[in-house]
């Protein structure tokens, strides 16, 4: 199938290389909205090699990019107006910067590519813009050792490539920054939603099949009522783990995420208790009490991996402490709730 | 925003540093910073460990045991007996 987002090519000395668009289209949009839904995110990938965007010559500069398209789609929307190759590595499909901690965009990738694109015969010069944040794979040292060529890391966001350009390829320190905006975890928010959600579903069917327990035996009637209030009280659980939680990161208490999701839960039990919403068996409550915070403050630290500060010592650190705690409230929780079935 | 304090495993030795200033350029959260064409570790607990740094560094002077800072990830990494790795989620 014809890509749309190519829009012919141009003869150079290395062979004939595709030229890209540099708008996206209402296609590119509705893919990006399945990938950060995690609709088939895996097969959005582009074919690794040399694009051109605009009209490059042998002078022109050479970015480098991953083959996930949405790390293209960016790249190459930035560079409206501007005459630029565009490199796209093999990453499996992985934007670069979850690519460069496993390696994939990394530094043989970028030798290699650079023989199979005929680069060399192509352009004059021996510079690559890489983004910064391809740096964890990329020894920049090895690079030119390797292949002549010497590696120019560019800003964080592809949006600041024309300043960069425009400021003669150095990067201003905020350029050189990750941020983590309110916007930027709200697109992070679908894949962990969708992610959790199978469980969540799971989690319910039990609850709905155990609710019709009670005193006098089994009762349909008894658990489709006490079954859908059980489904409502964790499906608020679990969006206040994964979705409260990453909107509201910097203003709960705390530095861990499991302390912040378990602040999360606790504020959730108030408004359920003030809104009447509660249990009027103690048993129960306490139940639930133990079991949505356990939810929230599991979902809330699941919420680790996509921030962009967190490290492994400081993870593991917190895991250390949370997980245990999280299986007990958990498991206890859901012991006492069905004890309070028969109460 | 700032994760724990303390914990961060990044070393830097001095000795070895020949200040050419890349471990500033490649590092997301500006914990180094380079006094007297020497490099300096000015905010420790910034690191996130993504190792940009160290592979960076021609004269090998900085270590740090990098990793994905990720939950989802570390479990996946104990269940299967392997190193902390994300799967297909987290990296968006
Ligand atoms: S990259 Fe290494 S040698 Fe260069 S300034 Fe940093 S620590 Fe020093
Ligand atoms: S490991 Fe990453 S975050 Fe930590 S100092 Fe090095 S470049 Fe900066």
């Amino acid at each position: 199938m014809k890509k749309k987002y190519i829009t012919g090519s141009i003869e150079t000395k290395g062979g004939e290389i595709p030229t890209v668009s540099t708008s996206i289209d209402r296609m590119d949009k509705w893919g990006a909205f399945k990938a950060r839904c995690s609709i088939g995110r895996m097969r959005y990938t582009i074919r690794p090699g040399l694009y051109a965007a605009g009209n490059p010559d042998q002078d022109s500069i050479v970015l480098v990019s991953a083959n996930y398209k949405l790390s293209f789609d960016v790249l190459r929307s930035s560079l409206h107006g501007i005459d630029a190759w565009i490199l796209v590595l093999d990453t499996k499909g992985i934007n670069v910067w979850c690519a460069a901690g496993k390696g994939t965009f990394g530094t043989d990738e970028i030798v290699n590519r650079i023989e199979q694109t005929r680069l060399k015969e192509i352009i004059g010069h021996r510079k690559l813009i890489v983004p910064q944040l391809g740096a964890p794979g990329v020894a920049a040292h090895e690079v030119k050792k390797h292949s002549g060529f010497t590696v120019i890391y560019g800003p964080v966001r592809a949006s600041d490539i024309l300043s960069f350009l425009e400021n003669g390829m150095v990067a201003t320190a905020e350029m050189r920054k990750v941020n983590f905006s309110m916007r930027d975890r709200s697109v992070l928010v679908p894949v962990e939603f969708v992610m959790g959600f199978k469980h969540l579903v799971l989690a319910s069917v039990v609850f709905f099949l155990l609710a019709g327990l009670h005193k006098g035996g089994y009762s349909t009637q008894v658990a489709l009522t006490a079954g859908s209030r059980s489904t409502l009280i964790l499906l608020l659980a679990f969006l206040t783990g994964t979705i409260m939680v990453p909107m509201l990161l910097p203003w709960l208490p705390g530095r861990s995420f499991s302390l912040k999701g378990l602040i999360a839960g606790l504020i959730l039990i108030v408004v359920l208790g003030v809104s009447g919403f509660a249990e009027s068996n103690i048993i129960e409550s306490l139940a639930w009490i133990l079991i949505v915070t356990a939810i929230s403050s599991f979902t809330a630290m699941n919420f680790t991996g996509a921030s962009t500060y967190t490290s492994l010592s400081g993870v593991k650190k917190e895991m250390r402490i949370a997980v245990p705690l999280q299986i007990t409230a958990s498991l206890t929780g859901v012991t006492l709730w069905i004890i309070g079935r028969f109460v | 925003m700032k994760y724990l304090r303390n914990v961060a495993t990044l070393k830097l030795d001095a000795e070895r540093c020949i200040g050419c200033g890349v471990c500033s350029t490649v590092c997301p959260h500006a914990v180094f910073d380079i006094i007297g064409k020497k490099a300096r570790i000015v905010d420790k607990d910034s690191c996130m460990e993504c190792g940009a740094c160290a592979r960076n560094c021609p004269a090998c002077a900085i270590t740090v045991k990098s990793g994905v800072g990720c939950a989802a990830g570390i479990i996946a990494g104990m269940l299967r007996g392997t190193e902390p790795a994300c799967d297909e989620g987290c990296c968006g």
